[in-house]
């Protein structure tokens, strides 16, 4: 039945899919590691009972979370092979080894400890158990650094050669592993980890602070997830900016597509603020546009020449309208936890952090803000570089591996029906443990084990004291 | 690098993270395939608990495999898996519900069933699938030029069925002899039992598979019974037959440990038996790991980080392991 089908658009459709449910879980993962070891370390260092509370209450949610994102990135690791086969021949050997610094460097290193960290408290101790904590913390952050390298020297490579075979091959591997879009594309990222986490973080705690305002855990991870959001939306704003501009500097097609610049401006060109890119006809129709804006913002003079993709060959056009949406999508998403984090700031000065309903109304209705944000910022980088895989070198019709379009199909068909069933499931199990409110004496992973709630160590200590009053 | 040979170093390398995985998840595996075999909710808790704080270390070693295969030999790794296709998407489709089950039984009391098929199901097809593609990978693989040249079903055969239904045998006897090692009372003795019945099944899975793996092509012959390869590949089968002979007589005696670590050294001795017939083709009968290997530049700048890592990352697995080691029971999951 799918005989007619190009097979390379199915293996495109299944990367996508297979992507898009995997970058959910690693960014979610990124950045509950680092705010459990900060529970942690608070715990540590203050003694206070709440802190172990959320560190146990987030510790299951974080169990889920990261069981999901493993079994899905596997998925991620074989996919290269069975569907791309021709790209891993060739940029094999240059993305080849920066995987494998991931596998070596960060899946062990999260791997090995996780086990001791979601279960190993009264074995081990507070101290080697913080430890552990913090390795898988450091684990996502490494695992970020060399996925994100990978995919930037896909998008901006740089000191490599062709070698007889066809191959990529690296000359310089401080070039590739630092090549010139890394630095940008990795804060960026791991900040829009960090305020994804702490949307839903926030979200989670005004849900309970709705219903109890009183609740002590529910204040706790409130106000921390609110300081996140305040601090580090704008920061995320001005790394975007500045990642926008490499991007100008490096892959100008692509700025054009997220821009919807068609035509070139040879006296200033508007920021195209809403439209309907026409990639058939090469024009934006219905255009809202401000004149000059798109050159102040991104040549820093409204009278700077931009060209536009009428300077491109058509096919080395990307998706316009895509790129463009979902890049209009991303900053919308933005903007708004911009207006969060200043609207709880204000809050705040006013003492009316924990009093807010409106407030909380707004937190719990961001919470999916982040992942939206993910989604649609990955959209537009990846679009945004087609016909490519590997930028202006490797088309991505010459990556795809020799098979039949029905079996791509069959197996798209497979993932789409496992991956909705699986995850599905996991995600109502994830809204269940943050429906119900942190509390005193809150048990971590595998609760329903009887004697798993008693214990020698302090944690256990606490927990019994909490649970006493 | 004169003088050293870098494709054969990582072609070991490669084959250790490979068999590090079989040896690691193989046992998660086969408690999987196990799974059906004790219906009872306390048995299955105990049984999850005994792995769940190492399955995700162990489960990496096959990232390590697949990763570091594109890496070291990329042509190696762009023409097996399209030729493998349809295990592989199998094998990545049963492994994501067997790792998801092992969070998501502990969220819900009435879908438990559920997740618990997930997990036995997951683990069958998963293991299956890898036999499968051991079995494909030995008969031969149809290359033309650097890509992959047959259709999407050329891994269905007899022999590669066999070498999949081996594998499963294989797997359960590892789990079963991890029960007897980590469990206690009428649990282990169950254990005890299903172990004499999967090693004689066992057994007759690999005299099947050597019996029939030199009809697949005259060099396994050559490579098996001709002089003076015979002096070198003789000891292969008489070890097999002294590790049996060991095997039984900890299981006779009700040994703890050695039974599970006999296994092993039986999955060791089937392993370097699969490497000496296919040594040196990756792919076998097209590509050899010469052919196959990454330009020097890129396995050097990984050998480094192998070096290093490798013994670290054994260093801290070996850690988790002593943590929780010892004895699982239902009242803790660990005491």
């Amino acid at each position: 039945m799918f005989e007619g089908w190009d097979a390379v658009v199915l293996a495109r459709a299944q990367f996508a899919f297979t992507m898009s449910f995997h970058i959910i879980f690693p960014a979610f993962s990124i950045g509950l590691a680092s705010y459990l070891a900060v529970l942690e370390a608070l715990w540590l260092w203050t003694g206070r009972e709440v802190f172990i509370n959320l560190f146990n209450y987030w510790l299951k949610i974080f169990a889920v979370a990261f069981g999901m994102g493993v079994v899905s990135g596997i998925v991620m690791s074989y996919q290269f092979g069975t569907n791309w086969s021709a790209f891993s021949d060739k940029v094999g050997p240059v993305i080849g080894p920066l995987m494998a610094y991931e596998v070596l460097t960060a899946f062990f290193l999260e791997a090995g400890f996780l086990g001791v960290m979601l279960f190993g408290l009264k074995r081990v101790g507070p101290k080697l158990h913080f430890m552990a904590t913090l390795m898988v913390a450091i684990g996502t952050l490494i695992s970020a650094f060399w996925i994100l390298s990978a995919n930037s020297w896909m998008q901006t490579p740089t000191g490599h050669a062709v070698n007889a075979d066809g191959q990529f091959i690296a000359v310089d591997w401080l070039k590739v592993i630092f090549n010139p879009s890394f630095p940008y594309r990795l804060v960026h990222m791991v900040l829009a980890a960090y305020l994804t986490t702490a949307l839903v973080v926030g979200a989670v705690g005004a849900y309970h602070l709705l219903r109890d305002r009183h609740l002590a855990g529910a204040r706790v991870m409130f106000s921390m997830a609110m300081w996140m959001a305040t601090l580090v939306a704008p920061i995320q704003i001005i790394a975007g900016d500045q990642h926008g501009l490499n991007t100008l500097e490096h892959q100008p097609v692509k700025i054009m597509a997220m821009e919807g610049h068609f035509t070139s401006h040879k006296d200033g060109a508007p920021l195209i603020l809403f439209g309907w890119p026409n990639q058939a006809a090469g024009r934006m129709d219905y255009a809202v546009e401000v004149p000059k804006l798109g050159s102040m913002i991104l040549k820093h003079s409204p009278d700077a020449p931009m060209a536009g993709l009428d300077t491109v060959p058509r096919e080395n056009w990307p998706p316009v309208p895509v790129t463009f949406w979902s890049f209009r999508i991303m900053v919308g998403m933005g903007l708004l936890m911009l207006a969060l984090g200043a609207f709880s700031l204000l809050m705040r000065i006013q003492g009316k952090l924990y009093d807010s309903r409106l407030l909380h109304l707004f937190a719990v209705a961001m919470a999916p803000s982040g992942f939206i944000a993910v989604l649609a910022g990955w959209i537009t980088t990846e679009t945004g570089r087609q016909p490519f895989t590997v930028y202006g070198l490797l088309r991505t019709v010459d990556s795809a591996s020799p098979l039949a379009a029905p079996a791509v199909a069959s197996s798209l068909i497979a993932f789409i029906i496992v991956y909705f069933a699986v995850f599905t499931a996991g995600v109502i199990y994830l809204l269940r443990l943050m429906a119900a409110p942190p509390h005193p004496g809150e048990e971590g992973p595998r609760s329903d084990v009887p004697a798993r709630a008693a214990g020698i160590t302090p944690a256990a200590g606490v927990a019994a004291e909490g649970a006493a009053r | 690098m004169i003088g050293i040979d870098l494709p054969v170093i990582w072609a070991f390398i490669i084959a250790f993270a490979v068999f590090v995985y079989v040896v690691m998840d193989g046992f998660d595996l086969g408690l999987g395939i196990l799974f059906p075999l004790f219906p009872e909710k306390r048995d299955r808790d105990v049984i999850m608990n005994s792995v769940a704080p190492v399955w995700d270390g162990n489960e990496t070693w096959l990232v390590l495999g697949g990763g570091g295969l594109m890496a070291a030999f990329p042509l190696a790794y762009a023409i097996l898996m399209p030729a493998l296709y349809t295990p592989m998407i199998a094998m990545l489709l049963g492994l994501v519900f067997r790792g998801v089950a092992f969070e998501f039984r502990w969220r819900t009391t009435k879908e438990r069933n559920k997740w618990d098929i997930a997990f036995a199901g997951g683990s069958l097809l998963a293991t299956l699938a890898q036999g499968i593609a051991l079995g494909a990978i030995l008969q031969g693989i149809n290359v033309s030029g650097r890509t992959y040249a047959g259709g999407w079903w050329d891994w269905l055969t007899p022999f590669s069925i066999l070498t999949g239904v081996a594998l499963v045998i294989g797997y359960a006897l590892l789990g079963a002899t991890w029960l007897v090692m980590k469990t206690e009372g009428e649990l282990r003795d169950r254990a005890y039992r299903l172990s004499w019945i999967l090693l004689m099944a066992m057994l007759g899975a690999i005299g099947a598979v050597s019996a029939a793996t030199p009809f697949l092509s005259l060099q396994y012959t050559q490579r098996w019974f001709t002089f003076p390869n015979i002096v070198l590949t003789a000891p292969v089968p008489v070890a097999v037959a002294a590790v049996t002979a060991l095997l039984l007589r900890s299981l006779a005696n009700k040994y703890d440990y050695q039974p599970f670590f006999l296994t092993l050294a039986l999955f060791a001795l089937s392993y370097a038996g699969l490497g000496i017939s296919m040594y040196p083709y990756i792919v076998p009968q097209s590509v050899t790991i010469w052919q196959a290997a990454a330009p020097e530049n890129s396995q050097v700048f990984m050998l480094f980080g192998v070096a290093v890592l490798i013994p670290l990352i054994l260093g801290y697995t070996a850690w988790a392991y002593w943590v929780f080691r010892g004895k699982v029971n239902h009242e803790s999951g660990y005491h």
